[in-house]
């Protein structure tokens, strides 16, 4: 699927550098967290509440004078699993339905693009919220409602995609040669749209790490005492008249993270696909 | 037109029909029982079924969802378990700060992007360029909650210029524009970058179209170009992307009001939720969505009138 050059071009792209960069120490902060992190995340310690920056708590300490900074690592790891297991289920539901409407187009075709739109008719702040509302507050129950709506996006550039390779002149031979449907979107039609999914699934983390702060934000998502950004802000709202840092800090790391996603997807995409590369140079 | 208008409202009728029964049957899968919940985990099995009576909980699904959808023509929402006051009311209370919130953050959007994604565009590939494509970057990246917090932190915090938040209420329209300015901002900056994006691209594949080098053959200012010519032409893809942001806006004032404590659609379902307050969600997520099919009804609806070509599409 790569091409020969591709990480001598991928490393000149300025978006992939930096937002690969960013991506990798995200994940690597991520990791880390759950074998090291400066304090426990968890400690409560009160007589040392709402404490400006020091040496021994490096972006100070929280209401209950837990360590901003622990809680920030181990928030990108609730952040990023939330993330991942909603695309995880988007893509996986996503790529089944836009492949089976592209092979049997018809009437099944026509009903799940209705569907599609129908999901699409929904924001996804607020599917979120309704079904947040019905299960009860929690990380899984965020990830179903990011994973519920990132279907119908999967689904759509599947067949958008699968579409275009069932009419190429090889795919046509291979069905005259009679292979089972099922054979030839394995064989010859993903492996051409996995670029596509790949930049649409970076693109799609990004939205679904901001989708799990709001929740979070909103209580609806990460329950505490675990650690989320999202909880973080909304907790400074109440301290950030004394402690301003507090309101900073965890929107720098959504920021940062939402950014090398993005940043990454940018960059992928003009590397995976040419036509593109051309017409924005 | 006539069979294209046809058309599209039957596909109105239809999303708003299916839109309604997905909504009635989520909360009817719900475990958990509203009568129960309203009358408390105290109260006897006997208070608890006449509330059931009451509320209409014990007539069978299908009339209610009936009574439910007729309730949307009628006005009669139901009534709010927590609140004891019909949706309905609650609805008309708040509807007069979300929808100026939504309304405004989608003027400062456009007020930002259309010049910004031109100015990108007739500088394309220059320093001028960079740094708008630059700055819509982070502006997507930025969750538009912690926008909100970063303004609440300099602008009334630190500078004492606005109120932290809270809604003075409509009688002096000037301090309630006031009130919500912050908020519009905020929940405006992540709509502003996309639209941007989308302004510049739009107009970069207009730009190169042979009407526009005729313009400057006629030796039209650059100004009146892209102002008159460029704009008019982009205003398709661009009408589109607004329409969809109106979805994005009306949702992202759910959390946007949880920061500035104002008291709108926004924190009247945040509340629901966490009183489990069902009918409330039930009727705010209809209303929210209908608005949502409504406006990109009428984007379509629009960009009909200025481009016919969709209309057999």
């Amino acid at each position: 699927m790569l091409a020969p050059n591709f990480w001598r071009r991928a490393l000149a792209s300025r978006s992939f550098v930096i937002g690969g960069g960013l991506t990798l120490l995200v994940v690597a902060v991520a990791l880390l967290s759950q074998v090291w992190t400066p304090w426990a995340p968890d400690d409560q310690f009160i007589p040392n509440k709402l404490k400006a920056p020091t040496a021994a708590h490096w972006l100070g300490t929280d209401h209950y004078g837990r360590d901003v900074l622990s809680r920030i690592m181990v928030g990108a790891g609730n952040s990023l699993l939330v993330g991942l297991v909603a695309i995880g289920l988007g893509l996986s539901l996503g790529v089944v339905l836009g492949a089976l409407a592209a092979t049997w187009r018809g009437w099944m075709d026509e009903a799940l693009s209705r569907l599609g739109d129908l999901i699409f008719a929904f924001p996804a702040v607020l599917s979120a919220v309704l079904i947040a509302g019905l299960l009860g507050p929690g990380p899984v129950n965020a990830i179903i409602a990011i994973g519920i709506f990132n279907i119908p996006v999967f689904a759509r550039v599947t067949r958008n995609a699968a579409l275009q390779s069932w009419s190429r002149d090889y795919v046509r031979a291979a069905v005259a040669l009679g292979r089972s449907p099922v054979a030839i979107t394995l064989r010859h039609v993903m492996p051409n749209i996995a670029s596509l999914l790949i930049v649409q699934a970076t693109i799609q983390f990004a939205l679904a790490i901001l989708a799990e702060a709001a929740l979070s934000f909103l209580g609806i998502g990460v329950q505490p005492p675990a650690a989320s950004w999202g909880r973080m802000l909304n907790d400074s709202l109440t301290y950030m008249y004394v402690q301003p840092g507090l309101a900073l800090y965890p929107g720098l790391a959504i920021l940062l993270a939402v950014l090398g996603l993005n940043l990454l997807g940018d960059g992928l995409r003009d590397l995976l696909d040419p036509r593109l590369r051309r017409r924005r140079g | 037109m006539l069979a294209f208008l046809t058309r599209r409202f039957i596909a109105l009728l239809v999303t708003l029909l299916a839109a309604s029964l997905v909504v009635f049957v989520v909360l009817e899968v719900l475990p958990g029982d509203p009568a129960q919940v309203m009358a408390g985990m105290e109260a006897s099995p006997e208070s608890v079924e006449a509330l059931r009576h009451n509320l209409g909980l014990d007539r069978p699904p299908v009339e209610r969802y009936l009574a439910f959808l007729g309730g949307f023509f009628t006005g009669d929402l139901g009534l709010s378990h927590a609140y004891h006051v019909p949706v309905a009311n609650l609805v008309a209370e708040r509807l007069p700060i979300t929808l100026p919130l939504a309304a405004l953050s989608l003027l400062i959007a456009m007020a930002i992007a259309l010049p910004a994604g031109l100015y990108a565009a007739t500088r394309h590939g220059r320093p001028g360029d960079t740094l708008v494509m630059g700055l819509t970057q982070l502006g997507v990246a930025i969750p538009d909650f912690w926008f909100g917090i970063l303004l609440v932190l300099v602008f009334s915090v630190l500078l004492n210029w606005f109120n932290a938040g809270g809604f003075p209420g409509w009688s002096d329209p000037l301090l309630a524009l006031r009130a919500l300015l912050l908020p519009a901002v905020a929940l405006g900056l992540s709509q502003a970058s996309i639209l941007a994006r989308v302004t510049r691209s739009a107009a970069l594949d207009v730009l190169q179209e042979d009407f526009v080098r005729t313009a400057r053959a006629k030796g039209l200012t650059r100004r009146r170009i892209v102002w008159r010519h460029v704009l008019r032409n982009a205003l398709i893809p661009i009408s589109t992307i607004v329409g969809l942001q109106v979805a994005f806006l009306m949702a992202g004032t759910i959390v946007i009001e949880n920061v500035f404590f104002l008291p709108g659609l926004g924190q009247l379902i945040v509340g629901a939720i966490a009183n489990r307050d069902l009918i409330v969600i039930q009727a705010l997520v209809m209303l929210l969505t209908a608005m949502v099919v409504l406006v990109n009804f009428l984007v379509d609806v629009a960009q009909a009138a200025i481009d016919p070509r969709p209309r057999h599409g």
